[in-house]
């Protein structure tokens, strides 16, 4: 036992001194940290006495205010963009000509992104069945609350809005509607509003006001004179189109490349020009092509990377294809641009576009007037025929995907394109009609043709005539007048 | 010879709503070259279904059409004179103006 109490004893001591040894070395440590410290110290104290700068000096180098560095820091964050890009945009001015399903998109973000100053051009007012392709109005309200609070606690962009013309709107100017949403967004851009149509008469003196001018109109002689007013004043064009699933985008008369008339020196017959407004659009494709069209007028503004200037960018939403394709150059027989073209301000000024691409400044409706007043009845007049019960039977002339969405009791859907091979069914029809009324067959049914606005009936009815079915007459303003006339209840699209 | 067609911007209505043609254009006896001036007479036959006047305008496309070989304006390659290869793909694409 007691040679175990002296190993034990023995093993205590050189602990002991184990730890005396181990608390010198940490005091030593510890005294080498505090004089590295002051050594550091001493170099920061040198280094930064040798270049002060004072913190509030920053920001008026550069010419951002501390507020502007905050709400464009992503913006500035970009190598290829940086300060240089953003402090061009402030001090750019770009004009907006229309404030639909692609000037929506684009009046946000250009605004967001701090342009200088932003001008709106519309005449026309914000209706609820244009509402969700502009925005997405009641199904993006949660999503706005929700980004909204990202805005409050900061106001850094990078607000993903999608919606200009709020259901609060309705019946308000486009451009009213526009500037509101935008200013909300950035009270820092200047907002000016153009509450007009953009015509010659004025088109010159609104756009000889900005660099840069949007075209998100909806109808060809506005895309001509828009086009033609940019190469008079030398401006260049973010041009923008979309209708059904497919979108169109270029910029004009910009760092050579073409104008609109270099590209199409003839304009396409009426019947080739579509209407968002006739043939349908997808929301979401002018809001797409909206974008790039802000896209293009940030990077010509800011001076950025390569303009889509002598290219085209091809959009297919349904097969999810982009494809960018290389145009001719400026044109030197162009009427407009070309290297004897004298279309000069005034000529620019009496030019009548509307008649050049015979169509309507305005997307207004047609209104054809084929038929003598004996060939027609109108919707009241039909209505009555209906409440006496006389025999007749109703051709409905719509193509099927309209008359689907909406018709009227018991009429028959023979869309114009087919009704060529459908002239028995139309007979047989009659047949049937006068049997079921007990009318000797010849002599009684009676044939109407309708149609949505009472164009595409007017058509039918000339060639039933020339077919033999005389009788047959159309009903005046179609299923719009019948809407508005008789059953207001009766949806109209 | 093979070519691969596409028609776009509303122009695929006119043969029966179909985008991309996949066609084999035989050479008539004689012909040497395809030209875009015989393609589009081939393609007025075998493939528009309906209203032909709202593809062509005499020997050539109607105003408002762009015509591209292989994603090049056929301004570029000599319009009606642009000598077809094997392969090529040449798409006709209507003007928009909706917005």
């Amino acid at each position: 036992m007691e040679s175990n109490g002296g190993e034990a004893s023995r093993l205590l001591r050189e602990i002991d001194t184990l730890k005396a040894a181990k608390s010198d070395i940490e005091h030593r440590i510890s005294i080498l940290q505090s004089q590295l410290g002051e050594i550091v110290d001493k170099e920061e104290t040198l280094s930064s006495s040798c270049s002060p700068v004072p913190i509030n000096d920053s920001g008026v180098r550069n010419g951002l205010s501390p507020e502007m560095i905050y709400r464009y820091s992503r913006h500035l964050l970009l190598p290829s963009f940086g300060v240089q890009g953003q402090s061009k945009l402030l001090k750019s001015s770009i004009l907006v000509v229309g404030a639909g399903g692609l000037g929506s998109p684009a009046l946000l973000y250009l605004s967001a992104c701090g342009i200088g100053r932003l001008g709106i051009v519309d005449h026309d007012i914000v209706e609820l069945n244009n509402l969700h392709q502009q925005s997405k109005a009641s199904m993006n309200r949660i999503d706005l609350i929700i980004q909204s609070d990202k805005l409050i606690s900061g106001l850094n962009y990078g607000f993903d809005a999608l919606i200009i013309h709020t259901e609060a709107y309705i019946s308000q100017s486009k451009v009213t509607s526009a500037a509101a949403a935008c200013r909300a967004i950035n009270s820092t851009v200047q907002i000016v509003e153009h509450k007009e149509a953009l015509r010659t008469s004025n088109a010159l003196e609104i756009m000889n006001e900005y660099d840069i001018v949007v075209d998100a109109t909806d109808n060809l002689p506005s895309r001509y004179m828009i086009s033609d007013c940019c190469v008079v004043l030398g401006k260049p064009l973010v041009s923008g189109a979309a209708l059904g699933l497919e979108g169109q985008l270029t910029v004009y008369n910009h760092n050579g490349g073409p104008c609109y008339r270099c590209l199409f020196p003839t304009p396409p017959p009426t019947s080739a020009c579509q209407r968002c407004s006739d043939s349908g659009v997808l929301g979401v494709v002018p809001g797409v092509i909206g974008c790039l069209q802000a896209l293009e007028a940030i990077k010509i503004a800011s001076a950025a990377g390569e303009p889509l200037s002598g290219r085209m960018l091809l959009f297919d939403a349904l097969s999810a294809r982009i494809r960018v394709v290389k145009l001719r150059g400026r044109s030197l027989q162009c009427e407009a641009c070309g290297e004897n073209a004298a279309f000069t301000k005034q000529l620019f000024r009496e030019f009548d576009y509307e008649k050049f691409t015979e169509s309507p400044l305005s997307a207004s409706p047609l209104k054809l007037n084929l038929l003598p007043r004996s060939a027609r009845i109108s919707s009241k007049e039909y209505k009555e025929k209906v409440v006496n019960g006389e025999a007749h039977v109703l051709v409905d002339v719509r193509p099927e995907h309209h008359f689907k969405i909406v018709s009227l009791p018991k009429s028959l859907n023979i869309p114009l394109s087919s009704l060529e091979g459908k002239l028995l069914e139309i007979s047989s029809a009659l047949k049937g009609e006068e049997q079921r009324s007990g009318l000797v067959s010849g002599s009684g049914a009676s044939l109407y043709v309708v149609c949505r606005r009472g164009n595409d009936s007017q058509r039918a009815v000339q060639y039933l005539h020339k077919m033999g079915l005389t009788s047959a007459q159309d009903v005046i303003g179609g299923l719009e007048s019948w809407a508005h006339d008789v059953d207001p209840n009766f949806p109209t699209y | 010879m093979q070519l691969t067609l596409e028609f776009g911007g509303g122009l695929e209505l006119l043969c029966q709503s179909v985008k991309i043609h996949n066609v084999d254009v035989v050479l008539q006896a004689g012909e040497t070259k395809l030209t875009m001036r015989v393609l589009l007479s081939w393609i007025r036959t075998n493939v528009i279904k309906e209203r032909p006047e709202m593809f062509m305008k005499g020997d050539s496309v109607r105003p408002g059409v762009l015509v591209l070989v292989n994603d090049c304006d056929w301004e570029l390659s000599g319009q009606l004179d642009t000598t077809l290869e094997e392969k090529d793909v040449v798409v006709f694409i209507s003007t928009l103006h909706g917005g």
